[in-house]
C-alpha cells in the first residue's frame, strides 16, 4: 500500500452492458480516511461503479485506481487491500457466525486474532450467537457480520454498497457509529445509501442519476447551494394540504417530510414566502395551518436535484 | 359486531419456536381503511407476527382475525382476502407486465375479462400502459415496486400487507410509493405496513412499535410523541427499542 497515492482515482470511467450505458465519464478522488458516500436513485449505476472498484468487472471505457493499482491490470493486489460488503447478504449462510469469520480471515490468510480489535465493538454484540448459522441471523445482525467479515484483513479501502437496508434504526446508528471508529484509524469508506440522514455523516457526498455523476460536495456545501427558499408546512389534514401546495404557482415542488410536508418556493419570488403561502391556504379553506420558513436539508437538496 | 369495523384483530397472539418465545401475547386492532405502521427492531418478532396475520403460519396460542376469518381456523379464507407485497419478492422477471397481472390474477382466482380490465385501467391509472409487453428484468426498480404494488391489490383485497416495500429506494421514489398508499387507503383498502424509514412511520393514522416479541407502544404518532415527550417517531423507536443505547 502506498500512501502518496490517492485512495481511489476514477477517470472517465463508462460501462456498456449492449445498448445500455450503465456508467458515463465518471471521475472523482476520494482522500485518506475520507467517509465518500453515494446517493442516487435506482438504476443510478452505483452497484456497477462499486463492481467496477472492486475489480468485480471490467469498464469499457476510462481508468480507476485503488491505492495506486490499476483496477484491470493489478486486481489481483487491490483484493487484498480492499474489503467489500456487496448489497445483497454475501455471507455463507450456513456457516456459523463464527466459520464465517474464520472463512474470510483464512482467504486473507490473516489469523482473526490479529485484527480483531477492529471489529470488537461490533463482533462483540454477535457473541451469544457465535455458533448459530449466519442465515438464521436478524437483519441487522447479518449486517453487523458482514462487516465484520469485510474487516478481518484490516482493509485500507472499505466499500459498502447499501449497507443498511433493511436495517432498523437502532441498528443503523450502531452501524455507523463503527464508520466513525474506522475512519479515525485511516480506513477510507465509500459507502452508497438511500438515507439521507446518513449521507449527512459523509464528508463529501456524490450523486448520481441515470449512470452520470451530477456533482460532489459535502453535506454542508450541499446544503449552501440550495437556492429555493424552503417553507414548512403542517396542519390537521396533511393529505390536503400537500395537494394543495402543488397548486399554488409559486410553489416549485412540495413533498412529505414525516410529520410536515416541506415547499420550495422558486427564487423568483419577491414577496413575503410564509404569508403568502398561508393566505394561499386559507383562501381555499385550510385554516390552522402552521407555516415557517426553515432550513433545507441533505434530503430537500435531493429531492431538488433528482427532479432537475 | 367488531369483526365489521375491523380489518385486524388479535387477541394474545402468540409464537414459539422451541423455547424461543418470537411473538409474546400481542393484542391491538386495525380498523378498516387504516394505515398500520407496524414497526420494530430487527428480530424484534415483526415478521412472524405477519406471517401469522397472513395465514402462512399458524399460532402457538392466542387468537387473531384478519378480514373477518380466524387465522387459525380459516388461514385459506384469509390468503384469499388480502394482498401481500416484500421487497424480495416481487414479480416474476422473466414475465412481461401484462403476464404478471395475469398470472397473479388467475392465482386470486379472477375472470379472464376482470384481469383484463383491471390490468388496463391500473396500468393506465400508473401512467404505464404502453410498457405492457415490456419485460419486467428490464425495468427500473422503483418501477417494479410500484407494479408489485398494484399486482398485490389486483383482486381488490380488504387488506394489503406491505413488508419493507421501501426498503433500499431513494427518497423521490419513495415519496412516489407512497402516494400509490394513499390512493389505496383512500379507496377503502387497509394498509398494513412495515418500515425502517422512520419519517414514513409519521404518515401513518397509526403505529405499533415492537420490542422483543411485545408491543412496546401503539398510538397515532401524534400522540406517541406527546407521550414519551418526543418530537418525532423516529426518536420514540430509539426511546423504546434502543436499550443498549
Amino acid at each position: 500500500m502506498s500512501s502518496e497515492h490517492k485512495p481511489v482515482v476514477a477517470e472517465n470511467i463508462s460501462k456498456t452492458f449492449g445498448q445500455v450505458t450503465a456508467l458515463q465519464n465518471i471521475s472523482f478522488e476520494t482522500e485518506r480516511g475520507e467517509m465518500f458516500g453515494v446517493i442516487g436513485p435506482d438504476g443510478a449505476g452505483k452497484t456497477t461503479l462499486f463492481r467496477i472498484l472492486t475489480t468485480l468487472l471490467v469498464q469499457t471505457s476510462g481508468s480507476a485506481f485503488v491505492d495506486g493499482y490499476d483496477v484491470k491490470g493489478d486486481f489481483r493486489k487491490i483484493r487484498k487491500i480492499i474489503g467489500y460488503m456487496p448489497g445483497r447478504f454475501s455471507l455463507y449462510g450456513d456457516l456459523s457466525v463464527e466459520e464465517n469469520l474464520n472463512f474470510f480471515a483464512s482467504i486473507f490468510k490473516v489469523n482473526p486474532k490479529d485484527n480483531y480489535y477492529l471489529i470488537k465493538d461490533i463482533f462483540h454484540q454477535l457473541e451469544p450467537f457465535r455458533n448459530r448459522k449466519a442465515s438464521a441471523l436478524s437483519g441487522g445482525m447479518k449486517q453487523k457480520l458482514a462487516l465484520s467479515c469485510a474487516l478481518i484483513h484490516k482493509p485500507s479501502v472499505l466499500f459498502l454498497d447499501e449497507p443498511t437496508t433493511g436495517v432498523d434504526p437502532v441498528s443503523r446508528r450502531e452501524f455507523w457509529q463503527m464508520l466513525d471508529r474506522l475512519k479515525a484509524i485511516g480506513i477510507t469508506i465509500i459507502v452508497s445509501t438511500a438515507y439521507m440522514d446518513e449521507a449527512l455523516l459523509c464528508d463529501r457526498i456524490a450523486l448520481m442519476k441515470n449512470g452520470i455523476l451530477l456533482g460532489v460536495n459535502s453535506p454542508a456545501g450541499m446544503v449552501a447551494s440550495y437556492n429555493n427558499r424552503l417553507l414548512a408546512v403542517k396542519g390537521d389534514d396533511m393529505h390536503s394540504i400537500l395537494k394543495v401546495l402543488r397548486d399554488i404557482k409559486v410553489v416549485k415542488s412540495a413533498y412529505s417530510f414525516g410529520h410536515e410536508h416541506h415547499a420550495a418556493i422558486s427564487p423568483d419570488f419577491g414577496g413575503d414566502a410564509v404569508e403568502k403561502i398561508s393566505q394561499e391556504l386559507t383562501a381555499r379553506g385550510l385554516n390552522d395551518t402552521l407555516v415557517k420558513s426553515i432550513k433545507p436539508s441533505v434530503e430537500d437538496c435531493y429531492m431538488e436535484l433528482s427532479a432537475n | 359486531m367488531k369483526e365489521t369495523t375491523h380489518a385486524i384483530i388479535t387477541e394474545n397472539l402468540t409464537k414459539k419456536f422451541g423455547d424461543f418465545t418470537a411473538v409474546d401475547n400481542i393484542s391491538f386492532d386495525v380498523k378498516r381503511g387504516e394505515i398500520f405502521g407496524f414497526l420494530g427492531a430487527n428480530g424484534a418478532g415483526k415478521t412472524t407476527a405477519m406471517k401469522m396475520l397472513c395465514g402462512l403460519l399458524k399460532p402457538t396460542s392466542g387468537m387473531g382475525m384478519v378480514a373477518g376469518y380466524d387465522i387459525s381456523k380459516n388461514s385459506e379464507k384469509v390468503k384469499k382476502s388480502i394482498g401481500y407485497m416484500s421487497q424480495r419478492f416481487s414479480l416474476y422477471q422473466d414475465l412481461k407486465v401484462w403476464e404478471n397481472f395475469r398470472l397473479f390474477g388467475g392465482i386470486y382466482g379472477l375472470k379472464d375479462n376482470e384481469i383484463a380490465s383491471r390490468t388496463d385501467e391500473m396500468l393506465k391509472n400508473l401512467g404505464f400502459y404502453d410498457e405492457r409487453e415490456t419485460l419486467v428484468q428490464s425495468l427500473p426498480a422503483g418501477w417494479k415496486q410500484k407494479l408489485a404494488f398494484s399486482v398485490a391489490i389486483l383482486h381488490k383485497p380488504s387488506i394489503v400487507f406491505l413488508d419493507e416495500p421501501t426498503g433500499g429506494v431513494d427518497p423521490a421514489a419513495r415519496r412516489q410509493f407512497w402516494e400509490l398508499i394513499y390512493a389505496a387507503a383512500e379507496s377503502g383498502i387497509t394498509v398494513f405496513v412495515t418500515t425502517h424509514y422512520m419519517d414514513e412511520a409519521e404518515y401513518c393514522d397509526r403505529v405499533s412499535i415492537m420490542s422483543e416479541g411485545k408491543i412496546a407502544a401503539l398510538d397515532s404518532p401524534e400522540n406517541l410523541k406527546q407521550k414519551f415527550g418526543c418530537t418525532t417517531v423516529e426518536e420514540v423507536f430509539h426511546k423504546l427499542a434502543g436499550g443498549v443505547l
